[in-house]
């Protein structure tokens, strides 16, 4: 994606011009972050309306608040991924609450476990757009194409020894997703906005 | 691993990351040598992976015959040619198993293979190699498992269309909430809604579809014309024809030579022909930054929606002309669609009313110079010029659908008023069909009008609209 190369003075610039109130600026930045914010939100709580409800909360969380954005922290690409996978997870949480509140099937603990797979599934999407460009061809290939490790190679133009580093190297940075967490305890547990 | 849970990474420095150590490397193949200085895992067993040897076989480099399997962390000894074979009956250790025997590799080598066997990548021989190992090799047997559960996560992107129609609900929500203090002038918001959408169009077709031939197609004098180009062509074009925009605004011209006359057509074919190679996907993003720049631009001149900008043979102040470019970002991304074979709805029907009142507010002009081309009739009332600002002998032309109105085109000149009163003949047609028709894409004769009055005025409006098309 053309946009990981961002420069951070880029990122710095848009929170001045955000923060300076430029309508102009919130364009821009919707252009460039909208399919990212749609797209996690969409894969944690799989429905079209809930994802446009929390694409504009995001989008107004960061126009109201362009100031929380600290830069020295990170690119503003994954700060707006990390509001997005938090407000997301929330309303699943939140729906998912409600439900059982209503006498809906189910128990907390089930509800639990699909609040972080869903969540972790939203992690492992970003982590497979943010990672290297060379490791996400391999996987590509060797998940999608279903091509073994000495095809990719060949595909790739690389040796066996690379395809085998990138496969496992990919799978490593995409386990991350998981979060160090004990399995079932979501990390943004109770995290608020 | 650690640090995921905090925010989301980039992993621009990845291989710093890797517990076992990277090779530092940028992960774009510099490790074709293979060799053992990439450090990443020590490469030299694996040239061999297949050494198909029994466990405990003879041909160990040390010749201890060992377990095979085992933990071979350090390094390799030096001599990696085997050493003569010693006989077994000779050396008195127990005779190798005769049945042709599984596959054997070192930790080293089948902690490397972790990545393909969690991907079912690997042989058939090296799968149950690794499934061996792991029996009896607790961290790799660990990393195993994280490595197939991260294999689950992999997933199919969907595409996403995102709803065009979402950016404008988010933006306006957002502004609702916080008013701007910067806002972009309304008279610039259908610019930047549609190049914002052409540029997900863009963002989804693939590399082969920017060489996708485009047919370019408007309305000259008396009839139809049209020029061939590609995807990247017509990206190209809309570049140096809003750079008439930012000229006017006191920004860069992308076009770096000079074009024969400053029209939109001739900076383009400039433009086509000053570029060495035929216009690729690079053209996306300096016109995306173009239009972005636009829109910023004029928002901080708010007030200068007068500012004239020259297309050459005429003049439109800005509000006009970036409504203007509005309407061609429209149609030429209903080209490329067409070419790419991608649905395009039309604009959003604000929108669409604007640049419909844009192509009304153009037609007396319009008409008024195929008159003295000698493409329309002359005036009915030549003989007693209707006084500047006065009702004057009008057409009415209705546009149905969403974004139509009612306007009442003057016949005579254009700087008489529009009349309900003295109306002489009545249209109707469809919004995107009468912006097909302003665009060439329709000709006249073949437009679903619906009429009725003066035939000749009928036809004279008809052609200037589809005169009001260029390239």
């Amino acid at each position: 994606m053309a946009t990981n190369d961002a420069p951070p003075r880029w990122d710095r610039r848009m929170q001045q011009r955000l923060a300076r109130g430029e309508a102009a600026a919130l364009g821009e930045l919707y252009d460039r972050f909208a399919s990212l914010v749609h797209g996690l939100a969409h894969r944690v709580l799989e429905d079209e309306q809930a994802a446009d409800g929390i694409t504009r909360d995001v989008f107004t969380h960061v126009w109201e608040n362009p100031e929380e954005y600290d830069p020295q922290e990170g690119p503003l690409r994954s700060w707006v991924a990390t509001l997005t996978h938090r407000l997301a997870v929330r309303r699943l949480r939140a729906t998912g609450t409600a439900a059982l509140a209503r006498g809906g099937g189910g128990s907390v603990e089930e509800l639990e476990r699909k609040v972080h797979r869903a969540s972790a599934a939203a992690r492992a999407d970003y982590i497979v757009q943010s990672m290297p460009a060379p490791l996400r061809a391999a996987l590509e290939r060797a998940y999608f194409q279903r091509r073994d490790y000495r095809q990719t190679a060949t595909d790739l133009g690389i040796t066996e020894d690379e395809a085998r580093r990138r496969l496992r190297l990919g799978l490593q940075l995409l386990s991350t997703a998981h979060g160090p967490g004990p399995s079932g305890v979501p990390p943004e547990h109770g995290g608020a906005v | 691993m650690s640090g995921g849970a905090e925010r989301f990474e980039e992993f621009g420095r990845y291989e710093r990351r890797d517990a076992d150590g990277g090779d530092g490397g940028d992960g774009t193949g510099g490790t074709e040598a293979g060799g053992p200085q990439d450090g990443w895992e020590s490469t030299q067993a694996t040239d061999r992976p297949r050494s198909l040897g029994g466990p405990g076989g003879p041909s160990s480099p040390g010749g201890s015959g060992g377990s095979g399997s085992g933990g071979g962390e350090g390094p390799v000894p030096p001599p990696r040619i085997p050493l003569p074979r010693v006989s077994v009956e000779d050396g008195g250790l127990p005779l190798p198993e005769m049945k042709p025997g599984p596959l054997v590799l070192e930790h080293r080598v089948l902690k490397a293979l972790l990545g393909a066997w969690a991907l079912a990548a690997c042989s058939a021989e090296e799968t149950a190699a690794v499934e061996e190992h792991l029996g009896g090799c607790g961290p790799c047997a660990d990393e195993a498992l994280r490595l197939r559960e991260a294999v689950g996560l992999l997933h199919a992107e969907e595409s996403l269309d995102l709803d065009p129609a979402l950016r404008t609900r988010v933006l306006e929500g957002c502004l609702d909430r916080r008013a701007p203090r910067i806002p972009v002038p309304e008279w610039a918001v259908p610019y930047d809604a549609e190049t914002a959408r052409l540029d997900a169009l863009l963002q989804d077709i693939g590399e082969a579809d920017w060489h996708a031939p485009v047919l370019l197609r408007w309305f000259r004098g008396e009839g139809p014309v049209d020029r061939r180009t590609t995807v990247a062509g017509v990206i190209a074009h809309l570049l140096t024809v809003d750079a008439l925009v930012a000229l006017a605004l006191g920004l860069d011209d992308p076009l770096e030579v000079t074009a024969d006359r400053p029209t939109p057509e001739a900076r383009t074919e400039a433009y086509w022909r000053a570029s060495r190679f035929p216009p690729s996907r690079g053209v996306r993003g300096p016109w995306r930054e173009q239009s972005h720049g636009l829109v910023r631009m004029v928002s901080f001149t708010g007030g200068a929606g007068e500012l004239p900008v020259s297309y050459g043979d005429f003049e439109l102040p800005l509000r006009d002309a970036l409504l203007d470019r509005a309407f061609e970002t429209w149609i030429h991304a209903e080209d490329i669609a067409e070419a790419v074979d991608y649905p395009y709805p039309p604009p959003a029907p604000r929108h669409l009313h604007r640049m419909i009142d844009l192509g009304a507010r153009m037609l007396p002009t319009a008409l008024a110079g195929r008159r003295r081309a000698g493409l329309a009739a002359p005036p009915r009332q030549a003989r007693h010029l209707v006084p500047a600002g006065s009702p004057g002998r009008s057409l009415c032309l209705e546009i149905e659908g969403l974004g139509g109105g009612e306007w009442f085109i003057p016949l005579d000149s254009p700087a008489a008023v529009g009349s309900a009163e003295l109306t002489v003949a009545h249209v109707a047609l469809d919004g995107v069909e009468f912006c097909r028709l302003a665009a060439g894409h329709v000709s006249p004769e073949e437009a679903a009008v619906g009429q009725d009055g003066d035939r000749e005025a009928i036809r004279d409006v008809l052609f200037a609209a589809a005169s009001l098309s260029r390239m």
